[in-house]
């Protein structure tokens, strides 16, 4: 008994020693102590990047499940498994196999729908990530670089979606296939030979699987978790931004600290996520391949579609008027096709080079690490109401016969409205968005200068009614005259005394960014209106 | 006595009503099986009876657009030739008598008893040969559902859906859902091809093949999936919709709760 009382304080420091033991190993300490004691603000918007790394890590986590028992082999096999309606089928062994999984597998569907669902999470999250930085203006220096890796991402996972949805080798899987294998036909020259490489051989083939097996399992999840780890560092370098608010500046982050408040809120919050995807797997039947049965090429059903992400594409290409593709100097030119991926690329390629095309218009160099509200830069803002419309038109043109069917439309008309839509909606959008803007500053400007209606009416001497105006407090009006504006830049002639052409273009561009603006309620502005008050 | 001898078991205490429970079943028994013979006189397809009565309800409710005689008008076509199957499944699911005019006729209420129409399409039938209402060993499954799903991804999985969901044609036109179809309407169908649906005449698919599919067809109805809600089995674009929709949505609001601050 008495070794244990002497004992006693040893083992209650037992984590400290423990921490020696490693500290003295590993000098850790020095960068737990930085990592731990930095700041990260709280606002629900800036979760929405962990929603993407977590959800990501259920798919690593049912993934690797799964390639316990996929097998990715085109083999002919009969399939023998409980599904009846497939007995004796001929099918591929990675469609028997993910039967198998499904049906024969204690818990195999469950994972096998986890993995699915997360996926279409994780895409969705850094869909939803990506507006949150576009709107608030997050991708400002010293970040550009930090919105491109996080672009190619985006662009990785739909390639890790589209791998992974192409596996089973099912007929909704293989009809995706092919309208890609056809798409890539359509390139000029070179279309006919990628194919040939990227099927061996003619389509189908007995490659492909094998191929984007490898392609999802390995390569791209390898590039994906070394552009998180370096996507991460640059949020560390960075530090992470936030919105005005009083003692927040350009040089600091406010917010709880890492350690211990903000790891163990966001470590729950790997659970919350994980918890609600388990729920949506375990409730909600996804890709059920049993339905669609083997991939044979020559049945395609009704209500063919790719996962959420690709839409948008497949929606480009059902919004092709008919008669595009003609034949010239002996060779077909599928313009069908061309016009679509041309456009898409434009359009992505635009997402990716925003930044530097914003910082080029304004000319600022400086650092930016305090977020706009989205009204307070309404051209950006247009912008990207007028790109998510366009988005979002492709995307309802990718289930143009399930609106026709769920609405009781034509498909004629369904398609006619959406090709409509493409060109006219962003525009709508862009002005719509911008006025609403620039009518929200009106009124943040009108709150500080007078502020609130109270409700309160006071009948003066003279028997003239007035209603009372409650002053913000300086802790709101600070969140609300703290913004940047800037004037559209004028055009000078350089040294040599000449205007430049590009000089001309970035004059209109800056006088089409910031021609409407409203400017922040100065100081001098904000004590002419107290006088008049008091 | 009588006392001592129950108790001695010769005859146990609920022996009377076991007696009285056996009388009424047979009884009951007797009157069902009566009463179900006496309702199984359908109407016999060469009936003279039938036919009248069939032409009766015809010259009431069809005549107008298919003509006194069934011979068409400019609003409806001729029926001489389309069988007792046509007329068991237009009148049968309540595509006829047609609602308006449109794309396609919609399915509504069923106008009309069973027996009354049976007598329109024997009335029907009468008039000129066609296909027939198909026999009950063709339509309540019992065939080789693994055949007929594969016959059915390849010859109706186009306008219909893999999981027979539905799904759109042009100009309005559209396949129905074969979610509660029956398996003598789906069969009637097959043989009639009714609206925009192509005819699959016995050539095409044999009636074993069609009676493969129907069961392929009903084994689908009766065994919900799997994995849980279908989300109406339209595929990708529901799954997307819920997953930004419900998913994000829930995880949205946790966020929201997460950072929210504390009182």
């Amino acid at each position: 008994m008495s070794t244990a009382t002497t004992r006693e304080p040893q083992r209650r420091t037992f984590t400290a020693a423990a921490s020696n033991y490693i500290d003295e190993r590993t000098s850790v300490s020095t960068f737990v102590k930085e990592l731990g004691r930095k700041a990260f603000p709280d606002h629900w918007s800036f979760l929405l990047g962990e929603v993407a790394l977590f959800s990501f890590l259920v798919i690593l986590i049912t993934g690797t499940f799964l390639t316990f028992f996929f097998q990715a082999s085109m083999a002919e096999v009969e399939y023998d498994g409980s599904y009846v309606p497939l007995k004796g089928v001929e099918m591929s062994v990675a469609m028997a196999s993910t039967l198998d999984i499904s049906f024969d597998l204690r818990g195999g569907l469950f994972v096998r729908q986890m993995h699915h669902w997360a996926a279409l999470m994780f895409v969705a999250a850094i869909g939803l990530h990506m507006l949150r930085i576009f709107f608030t203006g997050a991708f400002r220096k010293p970040r550009e670089l930090n919105w491109v890796i996080g672009f190619v991402m985006f662009i990785l996972a739909m390639g890790e979606g589209f791998t992974g949805y192409s596996l089973p080798d099912d007929l909704l899987s293989g009809n995706g296939l092919r309208i890609i294998d056809g798409m890539i036909k359509g390139i000029p020259l070179i279309g006919t030979w990628t194919s040939f490489l990227l099927f061996g051989g003619e389509f189908p083939g007995t490659a492909i699987v094998g191929r984007l097996y490898t392609l999802h399992i390995l390569l791209l999840p390898v590039i994906l978790l070394a552009l998180i780890a370096l996507h991460l560092m640059f949020v560390v370098v960075h530090k992470h931004t936030q919105y005005a608010a009083p003692g927040r500046t350009q040089q600091n982050a406010v917010g709880p600290p890492i350690l211990p408040i903000y790891a163990a809120k966001a470590g729950g919050f790997f659970f919350l996520v994980f918890g609600v995807l388990a729920l949506i797997a375990s409730l909600f039947t996804i890709n059920p391949i049993w339905n669609y049965g083997p991939y044979d090429p020559s049945p395609v059903s009704a209500g063919t579609q790719p996962d959420w992400y690709i839409g948008f594409a497949d929606g480009a290409l059902r919004l092709i008027p008919p008669g595009w593709e003609f034949v010239l100097f002996d060779r077909t030119w599928s313009f069908n096709i061309l016009v679509p991926l041309v456009g898409l690329g434009l359009f992505i390629a635009t997402v990716l080079i925003y930044p530097f095309v914003e910082a080029w218009v304004t000319g600022d160099k400086r650092e930016h690490h305090i977020v706009d509200r989205p009204r307070n830069n309404p051209t950006r803002t247009a912008i990207g109401a007028a790109g998510v419309t366009f988005y979002a038109v492709l995307w309802a043109a990718a289930a143009s016969d399930i609106i026709a069917t769920h609405f009781k439309l034509t498909m004629e008309g369904v398609i006619h409205s959406l090709q409509a839509l493409l060109f006219l909606g962003p525009i709508v959008a862009y002005f719509v968005a911008k006025r609403v803007c620039i009518a929200l500053q009106k009124k943040d400007r009108e709150i500080v200068l007078h502020g609130y209606e109270s409700g309160r009416i006071v009948k003066l001497p003279g028997g003239e009614f007035i209603e009372v105006h409650q002053p913000l407090d300086e802790y709101d009006r600070w969140k609300l005259v703290s913004y940047e504006s800037y004037e559209p830049l004028m055009i000078r002639p350089n040294a040599r005394g000449k205007i430049t052409v590009g000089q001309r273009l970035r004059a209109g561009m800056s006088r089409w960014f910031f021609e409407d603006r409203i400017a922040p309620v100065t100081k001098g502005e904000l004590e002419a209106a107290h006088h008049d008050h008091h | 006595m009588n006392r001592s001898k129950r108790r001695t078991g010769r005859r146990h205490p609920l022996a009377t009503a076991a007696l009285l429970a056996l009388g009424l079943v047979f009884t009951g028994g007797a009157y069902a099986a009566f009463s179900t013979t006496t309702a199984q006189a359908e109407p016999s397809p060469t009936s003279q009876e039938t036919i009248e009565e069939g032409g009766k309800l015809f010259q009431a409710n069809c005549a107008t657009c298919h003509g006194l005689e069934a011979q068409g008008t400019n609003d409806g076509p001729s029926l001489i030739g389309v069988g007792a199957a046509a007329v068991d499944f237009q009148v049968g699911t309540g595509r006829m008598p047609m609602q308006m005019q449109g794309p396609q006729a919609e399915q509504k209420p069923v106008q009309f008893t069973d027996e009354q129409v049976k007598q329109l399409a024997y009335y029907v039938a009468s008039l000129g040969p066609g296909p027939d209402i198909p026999a009950d060993s063709l339509v309540n499954g019992g065939g080789d559902a693994a055949n007929g799903a594969e016959l059915f991804r390849i010859n109706c999985a186009m306008c219909h859906n893999v999981a027979g969901a539905g799904g759109a044609l042009t100009e309005g036109k559209f396949a129905p859902p074969l979610t509660d179809v029956s398996g003598v309407h789906i069969y009637e169908a097959m043989v009639t091809g009714p609206q925009n649906m192509p005819v699959f005449n016995d050539l095409n698919i044999s009636p074993e093949d069609k009676r493969d599919i129907i069961t392929y067809l009903q084994y689908v109805q009766d065994n919900r999936s799997p994995g849980g809600f279908e989300l109406g089995s339209l595929g990708p674009v529901a799954e997307g919709l819920f997953i930004w929709i419900f998913g994000l949505g829930a995880i949205v609001a946790i966020t929201v709760w997460i950072t929210a601050k504390s009182n």
